[in-house]
């Protein structure tokens, strides 16, 4: 079935993104940090850790992430907490936790704007964020939304007034392709990439089972870009991370 | 639940954590090497509770156990039980939507269900399922708002849907989801007419037969029709295994879980997996909407049964 170009009130096609932009190291006191914005949506994340010591329900043989998601205005309530659960899980899969038992690390989120994709906005500021603090991470998630319309087409990165209108939404994270040579076992049975795996899916809305599939793969090739988008950042600030004075 | 009798396990294992020679009784090994004592049984396709690992635990659904609410039920799959019950106030509806009511849905996890749960240490777990089960029955739309409209712009009606967990054994969103629809489905609308200040008032059953004057606001529309019914099952992903419907303890040694909601009519609600450390790829994701469907299956008819065992008493 061809896509069906779909009319956006900011004139970007389906596929397109919006600018991307990440900027680490942006607070001196914390360990790691990263200010990740796509279009109007701008997360700034906060990494401290790992520090000694974890809770009481956790497992002391692993290290344990703790998040703290501060929204733009008001209290927090249920859906901060469900937030805070999801980008917990999506990083504790992203993390060595073996390298480092019995520490805390602590991920802060501030929302500084929400114009849709809120999640996966906070998800990829906080992998950038704890790369910038330097904490063993086995792959970088990359976070992506793909909303359904009601023409069954699949839009990428909606704005909040999109979110409203369309059909369905999907909250897709994948692990970043990793660029050296893979050995032999990484590939499933099918043959399957070891990166198009979901890391995390969080959907909204009804829609019908194969257009969820239609979601999976845009969101999938969307992801290398975003990959590419993050390799190169990291890339370009590392040598003012050697003189950063700790 | 038969108890494990101690028969001692065998010295020669591979699959343990560093098993020191001789013996050891399996109890003590399930709580040493929890992981190693579901590998060993995972190797042969079977769980401690002798449950193929497709199959879901046994579901009741018991259909009105709170007399004063307007609808309730009780759910049982295997250990985990929930108590839903629903009441309806009669309220003013919102400008922006006149003719329609609307919901509130709470799932509290009191500490009776749980040792890790106290009065000063809430669930973490239960916002989290209290905003999912909120999500999953909007977007959904088995609920009509509709239905729920008195009187256009002055009345409506605000379905309060609270949850109890009573035991929490793992798989609480699919318990808790399902008791939320037992209930909605056990749900009487009660009858109301309109008093002499044109407020909305309830009227019991018994006033009804002496005054046959008082007229009735709603007599045809008693019950909810609920259209697209969504069901739920929750997977366990472990290396190359799927596990359906897991119990606490399973939760407990193997965290990454899919939670796949399909609704009546087979689109779907919602895949709802929040991280772990198994990549979930696409086969495995379509074995879990299958076995999802398969689930659906058995749960309709145990829901047709409840609702017509009700008919019955």
């Amino acid at each position: 079935m061809a896509p069906m170009e779909v009319d956006r009130a900011d004139g970007r096609t389906s596929n397109q993104l919006r600018p991307l932009s990440c900027t680490r190291n942006v607070l001196h006191r914390a360990h790691g940090s990263a200010r990740w914005s796509q279009g109007d949506t701008i997360v700034l994340a906060a990494v401290f850790g790992p520090k000694a010591g974890t809770k009481k329900e956790e497992n002391p043989e692993k290290a344990s992430i703790e998040v703290i998601w501060k929204p733009k205005t008001g209290l927090i309530g249920k859906v901060e907490k469900e937030y805070e659960m999801i980008l917990k899980r999506t990083l504790q899969s992203v993390c060595l936790l073996t390298i480092h038992p019995n520490t805390t690390t602590s991920v802060i989120v501030q929302v500084v704007g929400d114009d849709g994709a809120l999640l996966p906005c906070a998800i990829n500021a906080s992998c950038a964020a704890l790369a910038d603090a330097g904490i063993p991470l086995k792959y970088l998630a990359v976070a992506i939304c793909c909303g359904l319309t009601g023409s069954r087409s699949v839009i990428l990165d909606p704005t909040k007034i999109e979110e409203k209108k369309i059909l369905a939404f999907a909250y897709l994270v994948f692990p970043n392709s990793p660029i050296s040579v893979l050995p032999k076992g990484s590939l499933t049975e099918d043959s399957e990439p070891i990166e198009a795996g979901i890391i995390t899916s969080v959907t909204h809305g009804a829609m019908p089972v194969v257009d969820y599939f239609n979601c999976l793969d845009r969101g999938y090739a969307a992801c290398a870009k975003i990959s590419e988008f993050l390799r190169r950042s990291m890339e370009s600030q590392a040598p003012s991370d050697l003189t950063k004075t700790t | 639940m038969a108890a494990a009798t101690s028969t001692p396990f065998g010295g020669g294992d591979t699959g343990g954590g560093g098993l020191a020679a001789g013996e050891m009784e399996v109890e003590a090994y399930r709580r040493l090497f929890p992981l190693a004592f579901y590998e060993r049984h995972l190797r042969d396709s079977v769980r401690p509770d002798a449950r193929p690992l497709h199959r879901a635990r046994d579901t009741s659904i018991a259909l009105g156990p709170v007399a004063f609410s307007d609808g309730s039920a009780l759910v049982k799959i295997g250990d985990t039980t929930m108590l839903a019950a629903i009441k309806l106030e009669v309220m003013t509806p919102a400008t922006d939507a006149p003719d329609e009511g609307s919901l509130a849905i709470e799932f509290y996890m009191p500490p009776i269900c749980s040792p890790t749960v106290r009065p000063g240490r809430p669930a973490e777990v239960a916002p989290v399922i209290s905003k999912q089960l909120s999500d999953t029955i909007i977007s959904s739309q088995m609920i009509n708002l509709k239905e729920l409209s008195l009187v256009s712009g002055k009345a409506s009606w605000m379905a309060y849907l609270d949850i109890y967990c009573l035991n929490a054994d793992g798989a609480l969103f699919d318990a808790a989801l399902l008791s939320a629809i037992a209930a909605f489905s056990h749900l009487q609308i009660p009858l109301v007419s309109l008093n002499d200040d044109g407020k909305v008032i309830t009227v019991s059953e018994e006033l009804l037969e002496g005054k046959p004057s008082v007229e009735l606001v709603n007599k045809e529309k008693r019950k909810l029709s609920l259209q697209r019914i969504p069901f739920s099952l929750t997977c366990l992903l472990h290396g190359k295994y799927i596990l359906a419907d897991p119990t606490a303890e399973e939760e407990s040694v193997m965290e990454t879980f899919v939670t796949v909601v399909l609704d009546s009519l087979g689109q779907l609600v919602s895949i709802y997996k929040p991280g772990g450390a198994v990549l979930a790829h696409r086969s495995t994701v379509k074995e879990c909407i299958r076995l999802t469907k398969q689930r659906i299956d058995e749960l309709k008819n145990i829901l047709a049964e409840s609702a017509s065992a009700m008919e019955v008493a």
